[in-house]
């Protein structure tokens, strides 16, 4: 059953084309080819999951070649999680897109390319590949930011398409260099090669990794190369931003996980430790900058914007800590954070339809107007936090430990001040929901959905509120709880392959 | 070493080339405050990263140098053809970029009837 692989990234592309084929005669065929295509994919990558958990790494050579010549696709205990995390985020995205929007058929045209995109940087396991892979997943990304009803989303688009065009080039370039140094693309051939045919230490190498790392770091949005991110999570579609937000970023992540542990493996960080050094360092300053700025937000969707430069900070120190502990913690904050993050945003999108506003200010009173998502909200900002036993508190919980392992107690310490920090720009959403007095509303009289606060204009005009968009927040919400008691089981089931990575 | 700066421009041209081109590339992107060409800037960007993969793919044994990599008969030596390729994909990626790039850059001058990134920072502070 490998070609569950194969079919998992051709499947989204493959229905892409023909929504775009169908689209030529029928009016309303995005949705329905979106939501067969997708749940394929939740099934497809289920499969992968379960065939992970029994046989541990699963190969499929494409076209019949042998890797390392031909192009290798790969699912293991890291690809498989997030494979799976990418399909069912995607489906609930789909859920929320079905009323909230963007209409047409051209939505869910770069909708399952991008599926497709997210899927093949997860699957596959040669570098050349995985630069094609982030390029159609940025593609298609730049193309739902624009998809906002202003122009200011084009402009957000624009630039989040020429940052990470140059992001991505960068990735390339590091590419071109480890190819130089090694003579080849397949993940596990590089890091066979590395070390022996070509020094970890050389020049060459030492390029490799920091360019790839660079290129990465444009692409997950970490502190100071994140300036395409606010803007864009902001100025698009809501459905578009929950999209983004847990996903796009995500998988950058991964991919940068997947290089660190299996391409230049830890012995890389053995013979150049300042590499090491230096990626420790950058994170940490990610985790705290990123946290600091989302404090000073009034607007809704930048303050998270800027909550997911710190989370991700988090995970990719986790990554650059190189120790079981360490690494185990990042991926569970990996897929932690798309679960909260894509809750959060759906909650703000929620909310923003019905009171029409995107400030924090108006949160006032709103557990009176809306209990349910207001709850959901405040249960998925406190995992955010870090409260146990939520996911949120086993990732960062690990990550400490990890940290304290390998003695860089400055990662410890950063990780505790940017709990409080999320806690500070949490707790005042909170305090605002259930404690003050809603501001007096000159229109109260108006039907709700309609209401608009007159000054604050909403970008994406209102939209009603559908009982699937309310359950897929409460379902984050659930998922967010409930996922932090499976922290050991996702530990035992990375165990065998981070033992293999660790021995070398 | 004063004799090797212009050996090094004589033998190394191509990767001097794709530095310039790079690093201008990367300076109009930064620098210019006009979309099309901080759009320029990308795409030069890109074609310099494009050079150095494909001089990377040269190859020299004694007198013979690599003949383009297309068999022909009576040629023993050929340049690697995986550059080749990549490039060639990378240069579909590009043109595709490219593509998006102007789509929302023309949608943009139709909403603000300028590019210039300053005076349309205003225009959203004014709001």
């Amino acid at each position: 059953m490998t070609d569950a692989i194969v079919l998992a990234i051709v499947g989204p592309i493959v229905a892409a084309v023909l929504t775009l084929i169908l689209g030529l005669r029928f009016d309303a065929v995005g949705w329905p080819m979106a939501l067969l295509a997708t749940v394929a994919e939740v099934g497809l990558t289920g499969v992968i999951g379960w065939e992970v958990i029994q046989n541990g790494r699963l190969s499929y050579e494409l076209a019949g070649f042998a890797p390392p010549a031909g192009i290798e696709l790969v699912a293991d205990a890291l690809s498989a999680p997030v494979a799976v995390l990418i399909a069912v985020v995607s489906l609930a995205v789909l859920v929320y897109a079905r009323t909230a929007g963007p209409r047409g058929n051209m939505f869910y045209i770069v909708y399952l390319l991008l599926v497709g995109g997210l899927a093949g940087v997860t699957l596959t396991g040669d570098l050349f590949n995985m630069y094609v892979f982030l390029e159609i997943t940025g593609l298609a990304a730049y193309a739902l930011v624009a998809t906002g009803d202003t122009a200011k989303s084009a402009i957000a688009g624009l630039k989040y398409l020429i940052v990470g065009t140059i992001g991505a080039s960068l990735f390339l370039l590091g590419v071109g260099y480890a190819f130089l140094a090694t003579g080849t693309l397949n993940m596990a051939d590089l890091s066979e090669r590395l070390g022996s045919v070509a020094a970890y230490d050389s020049r060459l190498v030492i390029a490799a990794f920091g360019l790839i790392i660079a290129g990465l770091a444009v692409k997950v949005a970490l502190f100071p190369v994140h300036s395409w991110q606010p803007d864009a999570y902001e100025s698009s579609p809501d459905s578009v931003s929950i999209f983004i937000s847990a996903l796009v970023s995500t998988v950058a992540a991964y991919a940068m996980g997947r290089v660190l542990l299996t391409v230049f493996t830890p012995a890389f960080f053995d013979a150049v430790p300042m590499a090491r050094e230096l990626l420790v360092h950058a994170a940490a300053l990610s985790i705290l900058a990123g946290s600091t700025l989302a404090v000073l937000q009034q607007n809704i969707k930048r303050m998270l914007a800027y909550s997911s430069v710190s989370q991700f900070g988090m995970v990719i120190a986790a990554f650059a800590l190189m120790n079981e502990m360490a690494v185990v913690g990042g991926v569970i904050h990996l897929v932690g954070h798309a679960i909260m993050k894509g809750g959060l945003f759906a909650a703000a999108g929620i909310i923003a339809a019905i009171t029409g506003s995107r400030r924090i200010d108006d949160y006032a009173g709103l557990a009176n107007r809306a209990p349910v998502v207001a709850g959901a909200f405040a249960v998925l900002a406190f995992a955010m936090v870090g409260v146990p036993p939520a996911v949120g508190f086993v990732g960062k919980w690990y990550i400490a430990f990890g940290a304290v392992e390998s003695g860089t107690w400055a990662v410890a310490a950063v990780l505790l001040v940017s709990t409080l920090l999320t806690l500070a720009y949490f707790a005042r959403i909170i305090e605002r929901m259930y404690f003050a007095a809603p501001e007096p509303e000159p229109e109260a009289s108006a039907p709700v959905p309609t209401a608009t606060d007159g000054g604050e204009a909403t970008d994406e005009g209102e939209y009603p509120v559908s009982p699937g968009m309310v359950a897929i927040v409460v379902l984050a919400a659930v998922a967010a709880v409930a996922l932090g008691f499976f922290g050991t089981t996702i530990e035992s089931l990375l165990d065998p392959m981070l033992t293999e990575v660790f021995a070398q | 070493m004063m004799q090797a700066i212009p050996e090094l421009l004589l033998t190394r041209y191509n990767y001097i080339g794709a530095f310039l081109l790079i690093a201008g590339g990367l300076y109009l992107v930064v620098s210019d405050r006009n979309f099309v060409k901080k759009v320029i800037g990308m795409n030069l960007f890109q074609t310099g990263i494009f050079l150095f993969f494909i001089t990377a793919a040269f190859i020299e044994m004694g007198d013979t140098t690599g003949a383009p990599p297309v068999i022909t008969d009576g040629v023993d030596l050929y340049v690697s053809p995986l550059p080749h390729v990549l490039i060639l994909t990378a240069i579909v990626v590009g043109v595709s970029l490219t593509a998006v790039a102007l789509t929302l850059i023309i949608r943009i001058y139709r909403e603000y009837g300028t590019l210039r990134e300053d005076v349309l920072r205003e225009m959203d502070t004014d709001d």
